[in-house]
């Protein structure tokens, strides 16, 4: 069973995108394929990180330990759809006009927040290996807390982007919220934070 | 004209040919058309046989202020709308259409005019002969469409009401139903949405109200059965499925602005100068269009109307 699910998260974690290039090709995207490809790429970046984000909470009260061994690769490919996401923007939306990009960032908050959290992403996929987690021990855990708080960028982004109907952002921010408070309280009954985010799995008597 | 009774030399219903044959036909044609002709035409001067869905509107004759633009296909401009109360998602509006029934509809003119009233549909468009407008359209969003409407010009319909010489604006207000536009059980916005000209915009001869488009009823989700279409503002002047019009002496309440003032102003002139404070507005894309272009001051009609704003801060005056 422990072998069959990670290969089994990988491709199920690539549908959205297979989902996109099939779409793509088939005139599927809708008028606007562009804005659509862009939002969609959001979408899974922020499930992705929630998910990510839920893995240690799941494992604390549910003891699904099994979650642990995909908290990498789930973290990987938030940072996976955030890049295909910035490249689109980049790209397909600006056509690399790195004026008008530039304004972007600076004058309108909501591509400010998105571009600090993508950029607070790099360090965090840049250390996910074993071998920087080795080197960087308590280190690394502190670097890693950083995406609470690049889940709160990613939603805010969400949030400022719409006009009027703030549902989806809603839910997000209500499941991030959930989240966070989680950890919050769980901080508040005084167990150690390290523990938390601890870099190996922790052995647990629940799983022989 | 859009009330008919049947005559007995009427073609029955079971004589006409089923709409999904008629279109497998029609993309034959086309095919084969295309094929011959592709070659030496290229690209863009296909024959659309998509593009004449909805019952064709009689005697409709070109109007001015034509441009030389492709039109947008008509399947994006009917399943790319921004008309919240059949949804705030894109492709909403489609989906939701058959709920709002723009038959049979009355439209009310009230306000400072010598000749208010309650009039049929039918009615209130009977004098205006119909012509076609093809039109760039500009949503606040940055993107774009070229669309040939039908219509007739509003001016022409406000005259008949007489405004008086108290009537400074024109507003409009949508339809309120909740089961016919289901997404006024939300309040996303304050329903029912309004919109509103000064007196001077709504008469200059640019601003139509539109029944129909590409030849044909104008589909649900484009705000059937009457609309306002100012192309030289932003989209969401250009309120849909209309039921008053209204003659007043202060500047009307409009639904974005309410909304939100810092953002959407009353006048929403396309100006690509003053950016909004969440996006930029320098450059649009044209649906169907890979790389933006620039947006044009007024939406390119500043020829005919930035006279009616000489003078004015469109910095302030947003």
């Amino acid at each position: 069973m422990r072998w069959v699910l990670k290969p089994w998260v990988f491709v199920v974690c690539l549908l959205p995108l297979g989902i996109m290039v099939w779409q793509g090709l088939h005139d599927g995207l809708g008028a606007n394929p562009i804005e659509e490809l862009t939002h969609r790429t959001g979408d899974w970046t922020l499930r992705l990180l929630l998910i990510t984000l839920a893995v240690t909470p799941l494992r604390q009260t549910l003891g699904w330990t099994q979650l642990m061994r995909l908290r990498r690769m789930l973290g990987l490919y938030a940072f996976f759809y955030a890049t295909l996401h910035f490249t689109i923007y980049l790209w397909l939306d600006q056509f690399f006009d790195w004026g008008e990009i530039a304004a972007d960032i600076v004058k309108r908050p909501y591509i400010t927040v998105g571009f600090a959290a993508f950029v607070l992403l790099i360090p965090l996929a840049a250390t996910s290996t074993q071998g920087m987690m080795r080197r960087l021990r308590r280190h690394w855990v502190r670097l890693h807390r950083a995406v609470y708080v690049i889940a709160i960028l990613g939603v805010l982004h969400f949030w400022w982007l719409v006009k009027a109907d703030v549902r989806e952002p809603a839910v997000y921010a209500a499941l991030l919220t959930l989240l966070l408070g989680y950890r919050l309280l769980r901080a508040r009954r005084g167990r150690a934070p390290a523990a938390r985010l601890a870099p190996y799995p922790q052995a647990s008597t629940r799983n022989p | 004209m859009l009330i008919r009774t049947r005559r007995p030399t009427d073609i029955k219903p079971s004589e006409i040919t089923d709409e999904a044959l008629y279109r497998q036909r029609r993309r034959f044609l086309k095919t084969a058309a295309v094929a011959g002709a592709g070659v030496v035409l290229g690209p863009g001067c296909g024959l659309s046989a998509e593009d004449d869905r909805g019952e064709k509107l009689p005697n409709v004759v070109k109007g001015p202020y034509g441009i030389d633009e492709d039109p947008t296909p008509y399947k994006s401009v009917t399943t790319y709308n921004n008309f919240y109360e059949l949804g705030t998602g894109k492709r909403d509006p489609s989906r939701n259409a058959h709920r709002l029934k723009p038959r049979p509809w009355s439209v009310a003119v009230e306000g400072e005019c010598a000749r208010p009233g309650v009039f049929a549909l039918e009615d209130f468009i009977r004098p205006h002969p119909l012509e076609e407008r093809i039109y760039r359209l500009r949503c606040v969003e940055a993107w774009s469409m070229v669309i040939p409407w039908v219509g007739f010009a509003l001016a022409d319909v406000l005259k008949r009401f007489e405004p008086t010489g108290n009537a400074k604006y024109v507003e409009f207000v949508t339809l309120y139903d909740p089961k016919m536009l289901p997404g006024q059980r939300r309040r996303v916005l304050d329903w029912p949405y309004t919109e509103g000209l000064r007196m001077d915009e709504a008469m200059h001869p640019l601003a139509i109200l539109a029944v129909g488009l590409y030849g044909g009823v104008l589909p649900n989700q484009n705000g059937a059965p009457l609309r306002l279409v100012v192309p030289w503002k932003y989209g969401f002047k250009s309120i849909k499925s209309i039921v008053t019009i209204r003659f007043v002496k202060d500047r009307p309440a409009t639904a974005w602005n309410t909304a939100a003032p810092d953002e959407y102003g009353f006048y929403s002139n396309v100006n690509p100068q003053v950016d909004h404070p969440r996006w930029s507005q320098r450059r649009e894309r044209r649906i169907g269009e890979l790389r933006k272009r620039k947006t044009l001051m007024f939406n390119g009609y500043a020829h005919e109307v930035a006279s009616l704003y000489a003078g004015m801060d469109l910095r302030r005056d947003f």
